[in-house]
C-alpha cells in the first residue's frame, strides 16, 4: 500500500473543503433546470461553479501532496474561544427576542468574559453594566430600534 | 470637463457641508479611528460592525457615514502600526516597518504627523481625480451591454484574487464559494428556490450582513482571542508633533509619488489601499540613495506609503461608484451598503442621484480634512484606548456585532447565521484562505449571473458575443494577462516578496 504524505496540511484540507462544498452545489443542482446556454436555466451557473470548485479542490489536494512546505505545516486550531463565542452568540440569540436586550446583552457579555479571563467580580460587573447601558442607550434611545428591553 | 467637473464639487460640497452631514461625517471618522486603532479590528470588520448603525439613515448621509468609518479606520491603523508595532489594518502593515522604529527613537510624534499630513495631501488629489474621472467613466459604462459587465466582473474577481496576497488557487476557489453562496435563494427568472436546503428563512437569499459580520468580525475576535501577550506602546515618548523642515523636506517627494501610485493602482480592480501601501514602500526603498536607512526609521517609508494607501482607498471607490464594481472587501461593504438602501449601484447612480455621488466624493475630502484637524490633537487618547486589555474588548465586539446583526431584519437567524459564517472564517483563516475574495465573489454573484443570462439570450446562446464586443474582448483579455502573469514564477516570486514586507 503506498502511503502518502501531507506535506502541505492547510492545503490539503483546505481542498477538502472546497471539493466537498463544490460536490454539495453538484447534489443540489440535480433537481434544478439546466435549460441551455442560450436559455440559461437555475442550474446552469451553480453547475459551472460546483466543477470549477472541484477542479480547484483536487489541484490543491494533489499539490498539498507532492509539494512541500516546511514550515506551513502545522495548523493550530485553538478550540477554546471558539466554543465561547459561540455559546455567548447562541445565548444572545436564544435570549433576545423572548427575554429583551438588557437580559441578552449581560449573558452574551458575561459569557464571553468568563471564557476567556480570569474572573475578577469588580470587572465583570462593571463590563456587564456598561455593556448593557451603552447597547440600550445607543440602540433603543438614540436609534429607535424596537427591541424589547425586558422580556 | 474641468468645469462640469468644478460645478460638479461644488453641488458636491453644498450636499456634504450641510450641517448633519458634517456631523455624520464626524461621527464617521471619529468612530473609524476609534475602532480602526483598537487592535484586532481593521478597517473591514470596523465597517461590519457599524454597517448596520447606518441603516436607519439616509442614502447619503449613510454613505458619507461609512465613507469616514474607513477613512477613520486607516487612520486609525497607522496610528497603531506607528506606536505599537502591530498593523491595525492590513494596509498599515508597511507603516510598521520604519514608523515603530521612528517611534522607539522617540519621533513617534513626526511619523503621525507626517501620515496625517500625506494621507491628507493624496486624499485632496484624490478627491481631484474622482470628479475629473468619475463622470467620463461613467458615461463611457452608460453604453455597456451585460456582455461588458460580465467581463468586468470577471476581471474585478480575477484582479481581486491575483493583486491580492495569498495563494491565487484559494482564493479563486473562495470566489466560487461566494458565488455559489451569492446565488441561494429563489431565483429571479424561473422561480426556483436555490440551495435553501428547504429553510424558509433562505428563500430571500442569505442576507448580507451575516457573512460580513461572521467572516470579517465574529472569526476575527475568535482569532484574537487566541493571542495573548503584552503590547509594548510608545505612550510617553510621542513626544513633539510637529515635524522638522528636515522631515518635511524628506518625505514631501514621496509624499508625491505614493500619491501618485497610490491613484492609479487605487482604481485597478483588486487594487486599493493595500497593494498601494505595498508598492510605494517598494519604490521607496529601491530609490532611495541610502537604501539601509528603510526598516531603521526612514520617513520616506512612511510617507510614502501612507499617501499612497490614502489615495489608493480613495481612487478605489472610482470603479465601486462609476461601474458598480467593488475593487476590494472594502468596496464591497460600501456596494452592500447601497443596495441595502435601494440603490442599485453603477453608472446610473451619477446621473439619477447626483447629490449622493457627489455629496459623498466631496465628503472623503471633508472626512480627510478632520482626520487632520481632529485626530493629532486626540492622540492621547487613542493611546489610552490601546491600553485597553482585550478581554474588556472583545465582549463589546461582540456585542455590537450581535445586536447590529439583528437589528437589520430582527431575525435571530441571520446573527446565527453570523456564527456560522464566522466558525467557517476561523476555518478559512487557519487554513490561509482569503475571506475577502469570497465576499467579492457573494455580493457580485447574482448580478454575474444576471448578465450572463441575459448576454447570452439577447445572443442566443452565441457565446463569442463576449469576445467580439470590442470592450468585452479588451476587458477579458486583461483578465487573461493578469492570470497567466500570476503563473510566470519570476512574477510569483516578486509578488511573494511584496507581500512578506521585505
Amino acid at each position: 500500500m503506498i502511503r502518502f504524505e501531507i506535506k502541505h496540511k492547510k492545503d490539503f484540507y483546505a481542498g477538502l473543503i472546497f471539493i466537498m462544498f463544490g460536490t454539495i452545489a453538484l447534489l443540489e443542482v440535480r433537481t434544478y433546470l439546466m435549460g441551455t446556454a442560450a436559455n440559461m436555466g437555475p442550474g446552469y451557473f451553480p453547475c459551472v461553479l460546483g466543477f470549477l470548485q472541484i477542479l480547484l479542490g483536487l489541484i490543491l489536494l494533489v499539490r498539498s501532496l507532492l509539494l512541500g512546505g516546511e514550515s506551513m505545516n502545522q495548523i493550530h486550531l485553538h478550540l477554546i474561544p471558539v466554543l465561547v463565542v459561540t455559546i455567548a452568540v447562541s445565548a444572545f440569540v436564544f435570549m433576545i427576542e423572548s427575554l429583551g436586550l438588557v437580559l441578552a446583552t449581560l449573558s452574551l457579555v458575561f459569557i464571553s468574559y468568563i471564557g476567556y479571563s480570569k474572573f475578577k467580580l469588580r470587572e465583570a460587573v462593571c463590563l456587564c453594566i456598561a455593556l448593557v447601558v451603552f447597547t440600550v442607550v445607543v440602540f433603543v434611545y438614540f436609534l429607535k430600534i424596537p427591541i424589547a428591553v425586558w422580556p | 470637463m474641468i468645469e462640469s467637473a468644478f460645478n460638479n464639487l461644488i453641488m458636491g460640497f453644498g450636499v456634504s457641508l450641510q450641517p448633519i452631514n458634517i456631523l455624520y461625517c464626524v461621527i464617521g471618522t471619529l468612530f473609524g479611528t476609534l475602532v480602526g486603532v483598537l487592535p484586532g479590528v481593521g478597517a473591514i470588520g470596523t465597517l461590519a460592525m457599524l454597517l448596520p448603525i447606518t441603516f436607519s439613515l439616509p442614502p447619503v448621509a449613510a454613505m458619507i457615514m461609512l465613507a469616514g468609518l474607513y477613512f477613520g479606520a486607516q487612520y486609525g491603523g497607522s496610528t497603531t502600526s506607528i506606536l505599537v508595532n502591530i498593523p491595525g489594518e492590513a494596509t498599515s502593515v508597511v507603516t510598521c516597518l520604519d514608523g515603530y522604529q521612528m517611534a522607539r527613537q522617540g519621533r513617534a510624534g513626526p511619523a503621525l504627523a507626517i501620515a496625517a499630513l500625506g494621507s491628507f495631501f493624496a486624499g485632496c488629489v484624490a478627491t481631484l481625480i474622482i470628479a475629473l474621472f468619475g463622470p467620463p467613466l461613467s458615461e463611457v459604462a452608460l453604453n455597456f451591454g451585460q456582455a461588458e459587465y460580465f467581463s468586468l466582473m470577471l476581471l474585478g474577481l480575477i484582479g481581486a484574487v491575483v493583486l491580492a496576497h495569498g495563494s491565487v488557487i484559494k482564493s479563486c476557489a473562495m470566489v466560487c464559494l461566494g458565488l455559489e453562496l451569492g446565488l441561494v435563494g429563489t431565483d429571479v427568472y424561473t422561480g426556483t428556490t436555490r440551495f435553501n436546503f428547504g429553510m424558509l428563512e433562505l428563500y430571500d437569499g442569505i442576507g448580507l450582513l451575516a457573512p460580513i459580520i461572521g467572516l470579517f468580525a465574529f472569526s476575527e475576535v475568535m482569532i484574537n482571542m487566541e493571542k495573548k501577550g503584552t503590547v509594548d506602546v510608545y505612550t510617553k515618548k510621542v513626544g513633539k508633533m510637529l515635524p522638522t523642515r528636515a522631515d518635511l523636506k524628506a518625505s514631501w517627494k514621496a509624499v508625491l509619488r505614493g500619491t501618485a501610485l497610490g491613484s492609479f493602482l487605487g482604481i485597478l480592480p483588486g487594487g486599493g489601499a493595500l497593494l498601494s501601501s505595498f508598492v510605494a514602500y517598494t519604490l521607496e526603498k529601491k530609490i532611495a540613495s541610502d537604501p539601509s536607512r528603510f526598516g531603521k526609521g526612514a520617513i520616506e517609508g512612511v510617507a510614502g506609503p501612507e499617501s499612497a494607501n490614502n489615495a489608493g482607498a480613495q481612487t478605489s471607490f472610482i470603479p465601486m461608484l462609476s461601474l458598480g464594481i467593488p475593487g476590494n472587501g472594502c468596496m464591497a461593504i460600501m456596494i452592500g451598503a447601497l443596495m441595502i438602501h435601494g440603490i442599485a449601484p453603477g453608472p446610473q447612480v451619477m446621473t439619477r442621484e447626483p447629490e449622493l455621488f457627489w455629496g459623498l466624493i466631496t465628503s472623503m475630502w471633508t472626512g480627510n480634512l478632520m482626520l487632520l484637524v481632529f485626530n493629532l490633537p486626540l492622540i492621547g487618547i487613542w493611546i489610552r484606548l490601546l491600553t485597553i486589555p482585550y478581554r474588556l474588548l472583545f465582549p463589546a465586539i461582540l456585542v455590537f456585532c450581535c445586536i447590529g446583526t439583528y437589528s437589520a431584519n430582527y431575525e435571530t437567524f441571520e446573527v446565527a447565521m453570523g456564527l456560522g459564517f464566522g466558525i467557517l472564517g476561523y476555518i478559512f483563516i487557519k487554513l490561509e484562505c482569503e475571506p475577502a475574495p469570497f465576499i467579492l465573489g457573494f455580493i457580485l454573484g447574482p448580478m454575474m449571473e444576471e448578465n450572463l443570462r441575459r448576454a447570452l439570450l439577447l445572443s442566443r446562446g452565441d457565446a463569442s458575443v463576449f469576445f467580439t464586443r470590442p470592450v468585452s474582448l479588451g476587458v477579458l483579455l486583461a483578465a487573461a494577462g493578469l492570470l497567466l502573469m500570476i503563473i510566470i514564477p519570476a512574477v510569483r516570486n516578486k509578488r511573494g516578496k511584496a507581500f512578506e514586507g521585505e
